[in-house]
């Protein structure tokens, strides 16, 4: 793991620097993406999470050119770049796949849009080497056969590569799905670093949206090609618009929820009244409780709502537990810190419960 | 012995005897007295001397040979790429299909296709009947060296075709995508990207049909008409007609090496492993 950038985060920017207005794209009448309205600001690292087929590629795709939209519009600072072919737009994109030349040295696909605006060799070699420190390749990898660097060798070179072609705004998609957990959560940590220090505005896809929480300003969420969500990782996080973005988030506990319009609300299997911070004039929905917003209880006035269940199964999550815990027909999820529930009974009863407060009630 | 020794054991003895074999006795009978039919008996360079003496003609045969088999390459290079990308990357689900048919012709003995190209262009053939019922007549193309080209190129398509398709198969779609986004045009997309990826497969099949066209005989025989006469027509002539066994061996040893030394020369610029993926 390297130090800490010392380097002061930059201010953030405002300004609008892409629009993306009702963007669609339909494939034989299927809307792959469907009117997504969305303003990109300048050096925000923004990222787009969903499932694989909600459309998030589609969209980046049709960012960086490779993809016409079949209806919308893409400004950029005020100027339409939707007729301009990939060549032509300042954005530039990190492939999955990572696209590496492989009959080319690193040297030589770092350099490659340089070549292209046919900038003199002595140049290039210059900047490549720039590069190659920014992303922390050694220098000796110059020559190097690309298809003989290791994984996270080569998201570095493909990183340097995009930099080299100097776009205002650099396009990843999924470059880090193949890599191993711990590279990573280095390279996570390198990339927001390196966001920070360029200046550049990122748009990041990934399905991913722990990915999404430790890089990202902002986070959009797709489903079925809309655009669901978008906010900063904290809105996301503890104001999630639907079940689909709350479970998104990881799992979590969706109860369906009813008033019984006396100010108490009904909780499909369970029995009891519930306390529920409602939405307006919904009397009916969900409520989301996340497993850490779920507390054993020593009695039951500790928490506004309060179950009493049975332990059916703990998973060890690293730092935190994960407890099953059957009430009624339903199984509530439980997570705690390891060892905060001291040695439990033979019976594996339990007391839970959460606070209104922590629950978020979602109409769909 | 060991395990791996022992089980290559039959197919060193089959390539011994089936390979090396007949290879060492043409290389014998090259040195042996013109006109004998005993190898390993007598030594003599009379059957080279007799090939490199300056009033014998059989330099054009090797000529006439070595140039088909370049033009046959160079007009299949032309003429497989753009197929092959056609077949990769634009026909589709109509690739199979298409594909199938450039595999069709190979199951019907050479010999016999060619024979169909002389009655197609045979005076009162396919061809010249049908035009002459409009009131026309067909060229005159047959029995000509242009014609013996025509059928070998016609020959080795598949050969040139399918390593062609095989390179550019194994190429990802994304390469090309990658570089337009990084600022190439069309062209220096193509000129840097995709033609120095597609040379690996280019050049097997370049390899491939060369090989075969330098030994082709049937075309220049059937369709050429003997206009001309390759060098495998010599050393056919030698073995059969003349009964000098020595020669036909001599000239199949010169052969050999001139294609040995191609070969060579072109493998040594060739990464196979980088065709198949597998660095």
């Amino acid at each position: 793991m390297r130090p800490a950038d010392p380097s002061p985060p930059a201010k953030k920017q405002t300004r609008v620097l892409l629009s993306l207005v009702g963007l669609r794209k339909t494939f034989d009448g299927f809307n792959a993406v469907d009117s997504v309205n969305l303003q990109v600001m300048e050096n925000e690292f923004l990222t787009i999470v969903g499932p694989s087929g909600s459309g998030k590629t589609t969209l980046l795709r049709m960012l960086a050119g490779m993809d016409q939209p079949s209806d919308g519009d893409i400004v950029l600072r005020g100027n339409s770049i939707v007729h301009l072919s990939p060549n032509q737009r300042p954005t530039c994109m990190v492939f999955q796949s990572l696209a590496l030349f492989p009959h080319m040295t690193v040297g030589q696909n770092i350099e490659f849009p340089l070549k292209m605006r046919k900038v003199s060799a002595s140049a290039r070699n210059e900047r490549a080497y720039k590069l190659m420190q920014m992303v922390r390749l050694p220098e000796t990898y110059y020559g190097k056969n690309v298809m003989k660097c290791s994984g996270g060798e080569r998201q570095r070179v493909a990183l340097a590569r995009a930099f080299a072609y100097d776009p205002e705004i650099l396009l990843f998609d999924e470059p880090l799905s193949a890599i191993d957990y711990r590279l990573r959560k280095t390279l996570e940590k390198e990339l927001r670093d390196l966001h920070r220090q360029s200046g550049k505005t990122f748009v990041y896809i990934t399905h991913s949206l722990e990915e999404a929480m430790v890089m990202s300003d902002r986070i959009g969420v797709m489903q079925a090609g809309k655009l669901v969500q978008l906010g900063t990782p904290e809105q996301i996080y503890a104001r999630p618009v639907n079940r689909f973005v709350a479970e998104f988030m990881g799992e979590t506990n969706v109860l369906p929820v009813r008033s019984d319009s006396r100010g108490g609300w009904i909780v499909h299997g369970l029995a009891g009244s519930f306390k529920v911070e409602g939405n307006g004039d919904a009397l009916e929905g969900f409520a989301i409780v996340r497993p850490e917003s779920v507390r054993a209880l020593a009695s039951a006035g500790d928490a506004d709502n309060c179950l009493r269940g049975a332990i059916t199964n703990e998973y060890a999550l690293g730092s935190r537990v994960q407890y099953h815990i059957a009430v009624g027909k339903r199984t509530m999820l439980m997570e705690l810190p390891r060892g905060a529930l001291a040695g439990g009974s033979a019976s594996n009863e339990i007391l839970i419960g959460w606070n209104a407060a922590d629950a978020v009630f979602v109409t769909q | 012995m060991p395990a791996g020794r022992r089980c290559a054991l039959p197919v060193l003895i089959l390539l011994a005897l089936g390979f090396a074999a007949p290879l060492i006795a043409v290389l014998a009978f090259s040195f042996a007295q013109p006109r004998t039919f005993e190898a390993f008996a007598t030594f003599s360079l009379a059957n080279y001397a007799e090939i490199f003496d300056p009033a014998n003609t059989v330099w054009t045969s090797f000529a006439w040979s070595l140039g088909f088999a370049a033009a046959t390459v160079a007009i299949l290079t032309v003429v497989a790429y753009p197929i092959g990308i056609g077949l990769v990357r634009v026909f589709g689900r109509w690739s199979p299909l298409i594909s199938i048919l450039f595999v069709f012709p190979l199951f019907i003995s050479e010999n016999v296709r060619l024979y169909g190209w002389v009655l197609f262009f045979l005076k009162n053939g396919v061809l010249d009947g049908a035009l002459r019922l409009v009131g026309g007549h067909g060229p005159d193309l047959l029995f000509s060296p242009g014609m013996t080209l025509f059928g070998m190129v016609y020959t080795y398509l598949p050969f040139m075709l399918f390593p062609t398709v095989l390179g550019l198969s194994l190429q990802p779609a994304d390469l090309v995508i990658a570089a337009r986004d990084l600022g190439a045009s069309r062209f220096q997309a193509w000129r840097d990207i995709e033609l120095p990826l597609a040379m690996p497969g280019l050049l097997i099949g370049m390899l491939l049909t060369f090989v075969l066209a330098t030994g082709a005989v049937a075309e220049s025989k059937i369709v050429g008409g003997q206009s001309v006469i390759v060098i495998t027509h010599d050393i056919e002539t030698a073995f059969t007609y003349a009964q000098n066994w020595p020669l036909g061996s001599a000239l199949s040893v010169l052969l050999t090496v001139v294609i040995g030394g191609v070969t060579l020369v072109a493998l040594s610029k060739l990464d196979l492993d980088r065709i198949l993926g597998r660095k």
